[in-house]
Parts: structure tokens; sequence; C-alpha cells
């Protein structure tokens, strides 16, 4: 079906400002950007909860990155050639006191007082399992392998009326480091059990092929491969257009990129490869939120048993 | 003429593991170690060098996979 533009601008905004009124979402002045209600968090708790009864058992070792990183690893992956118009570099003021005062008078006269901030040695993470790969720089694998369950907020920088794209979210991930059976075995076991975790809270998502949001002209190569070779698959939804789905989860194979960027290893002396499935938990709460009602109270008891209410 | 100069744009651009010589019109670019990002950087060199535009039809894998089918390309363009 084809969806025009204002139509979807018009879904966006009804969705958005219900959740406002709500009081689900709380309104920053910023688009993408939102506090968000206790009932909201619960949500997310909840459904966290879900996927770590699932996950614990495979034994996960499990790691809590804040979202800011070392800016060397930032440049060692190649995010800044692949999507430059969703990073988030963190600058501060490091200058002396007739520069602090030259800054603040930019500021006050209206001028552009950013010229006066440096570069710090940090950058917004892109993605959850970015700042695990340096960790395994240069080790071995056990022969298993390692499974690692991360969490933390991820930054892009896409202001959008849709409220199902925020500049800032939560990525829970299961990633695993392996030889190239074992990661194409979890992307394709998670694939599975993502769909299963979701349909068990009600939301019948469908398995799709995708491609990464790559820059430019040149993107639409990288794309292009990344979608035949399958590398990966979202899990899409209705949120707050019906015509237009959401992916909510995402299954990657990413083969050696990382391996070989921070030369990590398996047993055969191989560089390893890498998948990883990971949840988008504030969307996943926005398509519970459009299937089930925006009270949750009202939601059906299934639900609200599997999820633990 | 125009596969010279594919060879000579992809030794500079390709950031190929295999050497450009070892390679016939026919081998796989993708198994010489052509990554994605690097075809991107092939693909504008390209567009420079036979000052064309690859149509987004052409934008795929299959496009950059040898010489042979880079001139394809470049002739089903030129042409």
């Amino acid at each position: 079906m084809c969806t025009t533009h204002s139509q979807l601008d018009a879904d966006y905004d009804n969705y958005r400002e219900q959740l406002i009124s709500a009081g689900l979402l709380v309104p920053s002045g910023v688009a993408g950007v939102y506090g968000l209600s206790g009932t909201f968090e619960g949500i997310i708790e909840s459904f966290e909860s879900l996927v770590t009864r699932h996950g614990n058992k495979l034994n996960p070792e499990v790691v809590r990155f804040p979202p800011i990183f070392n800016r060397q690893t930032y440049l060692a992956t190649d995010h800044i050639e692949t999507m430059p118009d969703l990073l988030g570099s963190v600058h501060s003021f490091e200058g002396s006191t007739l520069e602090h005062l030259d800054m603040v008078h930019k500021l006050k006269d209206g001028e552009d007082w950013t010229s006066g901030l440096s570069p710090t040695e940090v950058m917004m993470v892109p993605a959850a399992c970015y700042p695990l790969y340096p960790t395994a720089k240069d080790t071995v694998l056990p022969e298993q392998g390692r499974l690692v369950d991360l969490r933390t907020f991820v930054f892009r920088h896409e202001p959008s009326p849709d409220p199902a794209r925020m500049q800032i979210f939560r990525q829970r991930e299961f990633v695993k480091l392996g030889t190239p059976q074992q990661a194409l075995e979890h992307r394709n076991f998670w694939l599975e059990k993502g769909q299963e975790i979701l349909k068990s809270v009600g939301l019948n998502v469908i398995a799709e092929v995708a491609n990464d949001p790559f820059f430019g002209r040149g993107g639409k190569v990288m794309a292009a491969s990344q979608q035949e070779q399958e590398l990966k698959f979202e899990l899409v939804i209705a949120v707050a257009s019906e015509e237009k789905l959401t992916a909510i989860s995402s299954s990657n194979c990413h083969l050696d990129h990382f391996g070989s960027e921070f030369n990590i290893t398996t047993q055969d002396g191989n560089h390893a490869h890498t998948a990883c499935i990971g949840f988008g938990l504030e969307r996943i709460a926005l398509a519970l939120l459009k299937t089930h009602g925006l009270d949750p109270d009202n939601w059906p008891q299934e639900v609200r048993e599997e999820l633990k209410l | 003429m125009s596969k010279e100069l594919i060879r000579e744009i992809l030794a500079k651009h390709g950031r190929l593991s295999a050497s450009i010589e070892t390679l016939n019109d026919n081998s796989d670019l993708y198994e010489a170690g052509l990554t994605s990002l690097a075809t991107v950087g092939l693909m504008l060199a390209l567009e420079e060098g036979f000052d064309l535009e690859f149509p987004d039809s052409l934008l795929s894998r299959k496009t950059f996979s040898s010489i042979e089918a880079i001139e394809d390309a470049i002739d089903e363009i030129q042409n």
C-alpha cells in the first residue's frame, strides 16, 4: 500500500499526542527525546525481566556499559564511514579564562559559541555491542565462544515526529563471539526466540530481511550487499502506522568485521565471527501500548501474566 | 581499454588483499578482499574515472563482483 508522507506524519502526530496526553511520554522540546512515565518504565522493566528469564537459560556473561565510550574505540569501527549522520560526539570546554569569557560573550551575542569546545575522549554509543569488542581485543575465544548479555542507551541523531524513532533509547542485546557456525547458529536461534518472546506478549511480529541506514549513495551499495547476504533481519509490527511497520528487534550477522578489527580469534587461529540480537526496549513498550491499549491495567490477562505485571 | 582503467581504479581504491595482477577478469573481487565499504570508494572512483553515475538499479553487490561485471555495468550505462 502506498502511504503518503502527510498521512504518515498524521499517524505519527496522532500516536505521539495520545502518548503525551496519557502521560506516558513527557516531551522535552526536541523531536525524539522524551521523559518516560513510571508506567512506561514499568513495561520496559517487565519485558526485560521476561527476556532475562529466557536468556539466563543460556548462562550468558552479563555486562552493562554506559552510553558513552572511548573515542578511539569508536574510530576503530567504521561507523563514521558508514553512518556519519547518526553519530554523537561529546564535546566540552577545555580553554583558558579568556577563552571562556569569549565563549560566553559569543553565546550572549547570539554567535556560534560551540567553536570554543573541544572533542572529549568519548563518543555516544551507537549500538549496544560496540563497547564490548575492544574488551576482547587480541584474545583467543574459548572453544564454545562467548555469549554476552548487554543493555545500554544508544544514541542516533535522527530527530523525527515518529514517537518510535527516539534519538536515545535502550537496546537489550545478546552477542555471540565465536566461529562462523556459532555466530550463525546464535543469529538463527535468536531470530526464532525473539519471535517466540514477542508473540508470547501478543506482538504478532513479522520477520523481514533488512539493512542498516547506511549514509548517502554509497550506502545504497552497502545496503544492497547486506540485503543480498541476508545479514540483517528485523521483527516488525504496526506501532504508530499500520502501513509503515516498525522494527522492534533485529538480528545481525557481522561476519568477521569486528573479529578482524579487534583481532579476536577462535581456537583455529581465524578471526572470530560475531552476531547479535537486539531488542529495542522503548519501541517494544510502544508496540505493547499500541496493540493492547494505553492502560496496562486493561491489557489481556495472559499478557499481564507473561509480563508479571 | 576500459578494463585497463577498471584495473587501475581497482588497484588504487579496492583495498584488495590479493594483488591486482593475479586477478583475471572473472575473478570474484569479494573473495579477493573487496569489502562493502571499499565498494563505495570503488564506485565513486569509477564514476569519476568514467564520468558517469551508477543508477540505483545497479547499486548492488553483483555489479562490483568482478572486473567483467563492472565493465558490463559501465557499458550498460554508457549505451
